[in-house]
């Protein structure tokens, strides 16, 4: 029996918008996927930990306060210490355009940037686990 | 009567022999049967005087004061910068010669959620998206040589609006300007913030005492200081149909009103220093008897079930906006075009004061061109359309007061949801608002996906958009740098058992009944910083418990 993709939908910091967070959450779920949401205001280190308890396959940031760029590094170096480096991290929200390839070489596996439709992160999953579905 | 009588018989005729029912079908925002043409079969059965009235006079549908846009258009506004407390004084100073007197002050994330520059939480924010505020050092900072007597300070704060409030009264001390003589707003709207915005701290109901609390101070010490500004815009923004965002802001609304007539105040007290803060979206008919609707169904509420007697008590004051989450990042000249659209419905509603977004607010700070292509679509719709020269200029219609009585219903009925459940605490707890606003995002984003809901440039008549340069508020690390060090100077200046003591005090009094503005007024002299202070009440508060769904 195949297992449900788990993914785990987090705000870290400060910034309080989370239409695009949710309304994205839903698309997974739509799709049968499994998602947890963490609320606001997390820590990269409460994510990293949350994405280990809960054992998720991938872990979707929502950043919308430009801050994008340390909380990924926080949270790659998190999941390196935990041992959890495998987990698949996608990154969406008010991301410039010249910051795309800096995140994926820090490890952020995609990134939708504004203008980005709203299925954009289901379509990817939907590639990047196609064995699973 | 016979003339309707005749008319409906002629109406029948007419759809039969034009054969209207293979017409395309339209529907509302919230996707209800729209019907072809209104008649005065539609509007048959209001009576004038009673629901539609004159302007300035009970229930207020027309507009909030008789001559309306004929005595002066509505205030213009706009969403100017911030920076550094120094940058900040620098621009007041600038304005205040101008003659302006009226200052707006952001403050970043961290002093919004009751945080220190220096706390870890606040990392990368300070100083961001507005002012950094951690302790009155920097109040004093922000107003240096700047008369309190004779500036209008508007300050977007919640949470910590009661220790904010605190550090303007003190500061008004230090000048020697007594509270009364203060004059500004604050909008001190926790609820909204648990819905939407998240910038909160304590759990709901010590949060719902500490806005009373402001509430009463200001009502009993500072007349010229306005507690309240109510918002339905976060709520809108995140995604809530415009029938939930006035059915949630209202609820929450009643809930600030009930309480503070609890503590004690009589309604007729504070009521009229109440305004509202709304979006506005581009389905201009709809809007504009959305926002009579609203001004009906207010003055009611406020009759009715509060018993107000000062027509000055019931009135439904808002500033508009057109909601950004309207404008898109594809070919943002577009967004000229849905601002001018968005404006002329709030115009047709009514609008106190617009604070009216540039074309490119979906991916940049204004520049000062788009600044004043803002202010611009404003003037042109003031100056140049004739839409100022006769009030509520929708009156009357048959469509238009059709909507209105269907709107008043439908938001009617959706404070009573709220209501049956216990009030907008209650339903904020359970998650409630919250859901409707996220199932609603989701059916206009599904909506949108489908094309079913058109977006010029976006899912239809798309043409090939050139990248645009975004940007957004920068991060100062020399900034941080020398707030954290200034506060880190003024913890070491100051006597720190005095602190100790304050803050114990504080921590008595949140436990009891008190009134913790004086306790605030003089906590704050003694330089505890802001984060210090949130602490202590969190200790007594607790913090808000946010129900996780999507």
């Amino acid at each position: 029996m195949r297992r449900k993709i788990r993914i785990l939908m987090a705000k870290p910091g400060l910034d309080g918008h989370d239409r695009g967070a949710k309304a994205v959450a839903r698309t997974f779920l739509d799709e049968g996927m499994e998602v947890i949401y963490t609320g606001l205001h997390q820590s990269p280190q409460q994510i990293v930990n949350t994405a280990v308890q809960e054992d998720v396959d991938v872990i979707a940031l929502s950043v919308l306060s430009g801050t994008h760029m340390s909380v990924c590094r926080k949270i790659i170096q998190g999941l390196k210490e935990a041992g959890a480096q495998d987990k698949t991290l996608i990154v969406g929200g008010t991301i410039v355009e010249e910051d795309i390839a800096p995140l994926k070489e820090a490890g952020v596996a995609e990134v939708f940037p504004p203008g980005s439709p709203i299925d954009a992160g289901v379509e990817y999953l939907r590639k990047r686990f196609a064995d699973r579905l | 009567m016979s003339d309707l009588k005749d008319l409906e018989t002629r109406l029948k005729a007419w759809e039969e022999k034009k054969d209207v029912a293979s017409l395309p079908e339209a529907v509302s925002d919230l996707n209800e049967p729209l019907k072809v043409v209104y008649t005065p079969l539609d509007t048959a059965g209001i009576d004038y005087m009673d629901k539609i009235g004159l302007p300035g006079e009970y229930p207020y549908t027309r507009g909030v004061y008789p001559g309306m846009y004929r005595v002066r258009p509505w205030a213009m506004r706009l969403y100017s910068g911030f920076g550094t407390a120094e940058d900040t004084n620098r621009r007041w100073k600038f304005l205040l010669e101008k003659g302006n007197n009226g200052v707006a002050c952001a403050f970043d994330l961290p002093t919004q959620m009751g945080l220190d520059s220096d706390d870890p939480e606040a990392e990368d924010e300070v100083g961001r998206v507005g002012v950094s505020i951690d302790s009155l050092r920097d109040m004093e900072n922000l107003y240096k040589d700047l008369p309190l007597d004779r500036i209008v300070s508007s300050f977007n704060i919640n949470a910590p609006a009661a220790v904010i409030l605190a550090m303007y009264v003190a500061l008004g001390e230090q000048q020697g300007v007594p509270p009364e003589k203060l004059t500004g707003t604050l909008s001190n709207d926790i609820l909204c913030e648990y819905v939407s915005r998240g910038m909160w701290v304590f759990s709901a109901e010590p949060a719902l005492r500490l806005t009373t609390d402001v509430v009463e101070y200001c009502t009993r010490h500072m007349p010229r200081f306005y507690p309240f500004n109510i918002r339905g815009i976060i709520m809108r923004e995140a995604g809530a149909s415009m029938v939930d965002e006035a059915a949630f802001a209202f609820s929450n609304a009643v809930d600030y009103i009930q309480s503070a007539v609890e503590r004690g105040l009589g309604v007729d007290e504070f009521a009229r220093r109440i305004s509202f803060f709304f979006s506005t979206g581009t389905q201009i008919f709809e809007e504009a008897a959305r926002y009579r609707a609203a001004r009906r169904l207010w003055a009611r509420i406020m009759k009715e079930r509060f018993s107000a007697k000062d027509p000055a008590s019931m009135l439904f004051r808002f500033t508009g906006t057109v909601g950004g989450s309207f404008y898109r990042a594809q070919e943002p000249q577009n967004n000229l075009v849905r601002g001018a659209y968005g404006l002329l419905s709030n115009v047709l509603g009514g609008v106190q004061g617009m604070l009216h977004p540039a074309l490119d607010e979906p991916f940049a700070i204004p520049t000062e061109e788009t600044a004043k292509l803002a202010l611009r679509t404003q003037q042109i719709c003031a100056y140049e359309t004739g839409v100022t020269k006769v009030v509520d200029p929708l009156g009357g219609s048959y469509y238009v007061e059709a909507l209105t009585d269907k709107l008043e219903q439908d938001i009617e009925k959706g404070i009573q949801v709220i209501d049956d459940m216990g009030g907008a605490v209650t339903a904020i707890e359970k998650g409630v608002m919250q859901k409707a606003i996220a199932d609603e995002a989701y059916r206009v984003a599904m909506e949108e996906k489908s094309g079913k809901r058109v977006v010029v440039g976006v899912n239809r008549f798309q043409s090939e958009s050139s990248p645009r340069k975004m940007q957004y508020h920068r991060f100062d690390p020399g900034m941080f740098e020398r707030q954290v060090a200034r506060t880190q100077e003024v913890r070491e200046e100051r006597d720190n058992r005095a602190v100790a003591a304050a803050l114990d005090r504080l921590k008595r009094e949140a436990a009891g009944e008190e009134n913790l503005l004086p306790c605030l007024v003089d906590v704050v002299k003694t330089y505890a910083t802001l984060g210090e202070i949130m602490n202590a009440l969190k200790e007594v508060f607790g913090t808000f418990k946010e129900p996780l769904l999507v």
